[in-house]
């Protein structure tokens, strides 16, 4: 990385740049991948890019970075998303 | 060879800002700036400004336009006073923080109300801790040569901070003066084009002011206040540079002025520390061993200069703002210089608010009123106090 003669406030762009915000969640989305139809909504809206899509078309959630926004569970049209609160998990 | 030029304050650092090259200037006009952007409009119309003019709403907008442009990497210049400095406060802040040579004018108005539109330091006094550089002019010569020196401080790589130069409403920014104005070619070659350590730039992204945890924001304010200190020695370096190349020299944070001797020294900014001048040689045939430092920068604060000052002589400063509540800045900024090395005396006084006139003749009440001891510990509000 290149070295500058002061100290400011800018990053290269890269994974996890601030860290593995996926700790800031309070609600984690569950997929039933027994119902997904592939049609990849959520891969389309979620704005944080954790929705990892397949070669085949199916999905899945890279947990170290969603933060539970919950719009993917919002607009997956057959339900196949529900949102958790966090530590209920079994 | 230089050509000599007979014209107001505004229409001055116009000039000069043009001569910069700078490649924009965003800026909304307000009484008594509004002939400074006019002026740069004028050059647009003759084809003399080559850059980007960007007329905008508001002065908050005008600086958020200069951020985005310096961001680019591109030297930007505006100009604003009063109340448009105040609508900007947040945004002088961020260009600080992103560390974005940016140069302003600030033609020194009063806050309303009461509305006046006359001299008053308070609009950029209470900017002093966005980290902002602040520079005070005396003479429109002054301010021509402050302008081309700033984008040269303000860009150097160890310094990368924006500079506010402030000058007195009407008494400068109205008056005309002849100042001399070098060629183009001799400007360019002592302010070459910026370079920047790192740009908005498509093709190589970097995030800009993203979130920084604790730890981390400290070490940016920790490294604004080196680059501060910093050019505590790069401003007398360009400033000799300049007296090198053109001849003129006003001083470096501190202008000197018959401190040989003295026995009293004189603190004051701007139009009054130009009056100073005839009060101190007044002074000096009636006997009075008093002598002059004007304060070109407020910020940086030049401690080291006058706690030597304080080592040799007494010390007396004329405030044009009030920090409502405590004192004029300067008086207590010099107090705090001086504090536990140094026994001299700080003898303070405000004058001049809202516009009122200082002539020679005040200052040397003022100096006699110090110089009898008369002022007694607390900063005198000179006219408005009986004794």
């Amino acid at each position: 990385m290149k070295k500058y003669d002061c100290v400011t406030t800018i990053s290269y762009p890269k994974k996890g740049a601030m860290g593995k915000t996926g700790n800031w969640r309070v609600f984690i989305p569950i997929l039933d991948k027994s119902k997904c139809v592939k049609c990849l909504r959520c891969w389309i809206f979620c704005p944080e890019a954790t929705i990892i899509r397949n070669k085949d078309n199916t999905v899945d959630i890279d947990y170290d970075y969603c933060k539970g926004c919950g719009i993917c569970a919002n607009v997956c049209k057959v339900k196949a998303i529900k949102m958790e609160r966090e530590g209920k998990r079994k | 060879m230089t050509s000599v030029m007979i014209d107001t304050g505004n229409y001055i650092a116009a000039k000069a800002a043009v001569m910069c090259k700078p490649d924009v200037v965003a800026a909304y006009p307000i009484t008594p700036q509004t002939t400074l952007v006019e002026g740069i409009a004028n050059y647009v119309e003759s084809g003399e400004f080559k850059g980007d003019y960007i007329c905008v709403e508001s002065e908050h907008s005008a600086m958020a336009a200069c951020i985005g442009a310096s961001s680019t990497g591109v030297r930007t210049f505006t100009g604003t006073s009063s109340h448009g400095l105040l609508l900007m406060h947040e945004m002088l802040h961020w260009a600080a923080l992103a560390r974005l040579p940016i140069v302003m004018c600030n033609i020194n108005r009063v806050i309303g109300p009461g509305w006046n539109i006359w001299s008053d330091e308070n609009d950029s006094i209470s900017q002093r801790d966005t980290g902002w550089l602040q520079f005070y002019c005396s003479s429109n010569q002054e301010i021509f040569d402050t302008i081309i020196q700033s984008f040269k401080i303000a860009e150097h790589a160890k310094v990368s901070l924006p500079i506010m130069i402030s000058y007195n409403a009407f008494i400068l920014s109205h008056t005309s003066m002849p100042v001399h104005v070098p060629d183009q070619k001799d400007i360019d070659a002592f302010l070459p084009k910026r370079i920047p350590q790192w740009k908005l730039d498509v093709d190589n992204p970097i995030t800009f002011g993203n979130i920084i945890l604790p730890h981390e924001y400290e070490k940016v304010r920790k490294d604004m206040q080196k680059s501060q200190e910093y050019t505590k020695k790069l401003i007398p370096e360009i400033a000799r540079e300049w007296k090198k190349k053109f001849g003129r020299f006003h001083g470096d944070l501190l202008e000197y002025y018959k401190c040989d001797g003295a026995e009293f020294i004189l603190l004051s900014m701007g139009a009054i520390g130009a009056e100073s001048k005839v009060a101190i040689d007044n002074l000096r045939k009636e006997g009075f061993k008093v002598g002059l430092a004007r304060v070109r920068t407020f910020r940086p604060f030049p401690q080291e200069e006058i706690l030597k000052l304080s080592k040799k002589a007494d010390l007396i400063a004329i405030d044009r703002n009030i920090s409502v509540g405590m004192e004029g800045a300067l008086f207590t900024e010099i107090k705090g210089s001086l504090y536990g090395k140094s026994d001299a005396k700080v003898h303070g006084f405000i004058a001049g608010l809202g516009g009122k006139d200082v002539t020679f003749g005040d200052i040397e009440k003022m100096c006699k009123k110090a110089i009898d001891g008369k002022t007694k510990d607390h900063q005198v509000w000179f006219g408005l106090e009986e004794g």
